[in-house]
């Protein structure tokens, strides 16, 4: 029984991992760049809430309607100052440069929070803590089962947005052939700018909901990016739906993981993340989705 | 009509600097014979950047590969050190065997990992860094994060310890970057540095893009296991979160985009301006790390070929000449 539990809390988990993957791998479909700064990008929309709720006593829910339209702008702007100039120094470029923001973002927080962990739990209610009770052994909390439902409505969207919105066609074109879709009359720069501030929107939606499930620190950037890239490769198979699919394996493989040994729990995600890229890799290189609509 | 035409590979200005170097290493090595104790450490310091940045300027200029997660060789090259110290192996001795041996378990990894492209070799590597330390937790010896000490030190003398240290330092960057030198100059260099410029048309050519990237890369392993071990020596202590620590991986990216990456040249001089940097405004925190990042921002984007590569475009001067020139038969 204790076993069905953990399964059942890592395929919960699984769609939080799955909303913090969604806009790395949209934005490497689209642009082929990891953005490096993603984690940390998502640790600053969870202040962002955080200084409203505590500041200006705005419900986290609110606030979401200040900050996500924020997180499209800083996703314009980096797209625009940051990703596209920094290919000029070839392709790798966008990896250190967008490193070096992660840098800057992780200690501009720390200067500002300072080390304290911070959480939106109290901010919420009881949402926090409110659970289904199914069993004497088993309980869903309605918290971890709304992110996983947000998980599936956001790729649900963006998949139903990429294949029938022209805008969506158009992202799709560029994704495919970036030089070619001008002769279409389609500006692949701004194209590209959208897409990135897209992509930020969900990152901010994933930083809500990390920020209302757990607690964050200014140095959390790192193991977000890191969860979002493992989610993102496993599941990496022709569609968005891959990464809700590599969310959940990430997140039962750690739930397994900490019921073997206390520490099992980033080991075991690692572990799972390093035999299926070795898997992948014997049948000839990673997948990542790039047939959007398929 | 033809041309004539001669293969330059040393230049007046490369012969040169070649002689100011060698006279230049020789004067170190004396150091510890007239220098007072904290000139010697900041120096031994100064030379593990060194290791450091050529090293990853190897792996991500040369062989393009941008990793994240060098300090998975750093934090295994200290720790099996402090493993063959407390198994009773002489301190020095075993600084060098465990940086060979993170070279070692190197060797296989490097028939995957670099099969993965850009961003995806980027992060992979970061992940295999954390499952590294992870790992290493779970030994009894570290104690987890309390970590242990490399308590052999204690056979030496300070004096004697420093100067050891320095002269293990000082010896061991000058083969790197004499190996470095030679195999950059070599028929694998050139292969190297064909990949460096263009991956597919090397394949194309007949490169052996894999197998050339693997040599790099069980190098740079090297060169960061060895960093980390020396690094051990001088601050004694071994705790796996200030080993593992990504921010290592800053410090290298810091000194190669500033110096300039695929450069020769350029990782040693960012490694002097880190050192400089960190010498004035250490103390300023975590001020100090933004800053860090934010220059590293701002050399990608306006300046990606760094210092020396700025330089070496304005004035098509070579120092320590690794490519090779084509002029018309005299």
């Amino acid at each position: 029984m204790i076993w069905l539990n953990q399964l059942i809390q890592g395929v919960l988990l699984g769609g939080y991992y799955a909303l913090i993957a969604c806009g790395l791998s949209f934005m490497y479909g689209v642009m082929r760049i990891i953005n490096m700064a993603h984690g940390s990008l998502a640790i600053l929309a969870a202040f962002a809430l955080f200084v409203l709720a505590d500041q200006y006593d705005v419900s986290p829910f609110v606030g979401l309607l200040v900050v996500l339209p924020a997180m499209a702008a800083i996703g314009w702007v980096l797209h625009r100052a940051v990703l596209d100039r920094s290919l000029n120094g070839g392709f790798l470029m966008p990896i250190l440069s967008t490193f070096g923001l992660s840098i800057v973002i992780d200690n501009l927080l720390f200067q500002a929070f300072g080390a304290d962990t911070r959480s939106l739990a109290p901010y919420i209610g009881t949402l926090s803590y409110d659970s289904w009770t199914i069993t004497d052994d088993i309980s869903v909390g309605q918290l971890a089962a709304g992110t996983f439902g947000l998980a599936v409505l956001l790729l649900g969207g963006l998949q139903l947005f990429l294949s029938r919105a022209p805008l969506g066609r158009a992202i799709r074109a560029v994704a495919e052939d970036p030089d070619t879709v001008g002769l279409v009359g389609i500006d692949a720069r701004r194209v590209s700018a959208i897409a990135s501030a897209i992509a930020l929107v969900t990152v901010g939606i994933a930083g809500a909901c990390l920020a209302m499930r757990a607690t964050f620190d200014p140095y959390a950037g790192a193991p977000q990016l890191i969860f979002a890239f493992e989610a993102a490769v496993i599941g990496g198979a022709g569609s968005l739906w891959g990464t809700l699919l590599g969310g959940v394996v990430l997140g039962v493989a750690q739930s397994l993981g900490a019921q073997i040994i206390p520490q099992g729990f980033l080991i075991g995600g690692h572990a799972a993340f390093l035999a299926i890229l070795l898997a992948r890799l014997n049948r000839g290189g990673l997948r990542w989705p790039r047939r959007w609509a398929a | 009509m033809t041309h004539d035409i001669r293969i330059e590979r040393w230049t007046a200005a490369s012969r040169a600097a070649v002689a100011v170097a060698g006279l230049l290493l020789a004067m170190l090595a004396a150091g510890p014979l007239f220098m007072d104790a904290n000139a010697v450490d900041k120096l031994t310091t100064l030379f593990i950047y060194i290791i450091l940045g050529t090293m990853w300027n190897a792996l991500a200029g040369y062989g393009g590969l941008i990793s994240v997660g060098q300090q998975a060789f750093f934090g295994l090259g200290a720790y099996v050190a402090v493993r063959l110290a407390d198994a009773g192996m002489s301190v020095y001795p075993a600084l060098l065997l465990a940086a060979a041996i993170v070279a070692a378990i190197a060797l296989p990894i490097s028939a995957v990992m670099p099969r993965l492209r850009a961003g995806e070799f980027a992060i992979g590597m970061w992940v295999l860094a954390e499952l590294a330390h992870l790992v290493v937790n779970l030994d009894g010896l570290v104690q987890g994060e309390t970590g242990t000490s490399l308590i052999a030190l204690n056979a030496y003398a300070a004096e004697t310890r420093h100067a050891a240290t320095y002269w293990t330092a000082l010896a061991t960057m000058a083969l790197l970057l004499l190996a470095l030198f030679a195999l950059l100059r070599s028929r694998t260099g050139a292969a190297i540095q064909a990949i460096r410029d263009n991956e597919e048309a090397a394949g194309s050519l007949g490169v052996r893009v894999l197998a050339t990237k693997r040599v790099i890369f069980v190098l740079a392993a090297f060169g960061a296991a060895l960093a980390g071990a020396l690094w051990l020596a001088t601050a004694i202590t071994f705790q796996p979160k200030t080993y593992f620590s990504v921010q290592w991986t800053a410090y290298m990216v810091f000194m190669v985009l500033v110096g300039g990456l695929g450069t020769f040249e350029g990782p040693i001089l960012g490694a002097v301006v880190f050192f400089a940097i960190e010498a004035w405004f250490g103390d300023a925190g975590v001020w100090y790390l933004v800053g860090l990042g934010a220059t590293a921002l701002l050399f990608s984007l306006y300046l990606p070929r760094g210092l020396w590569g700025w330089l070496q475009d304005r004035t098509g001067l070579r120092l320590l000449f690794v490519g090779y020139r084509v002029k018309p038969a005299p």
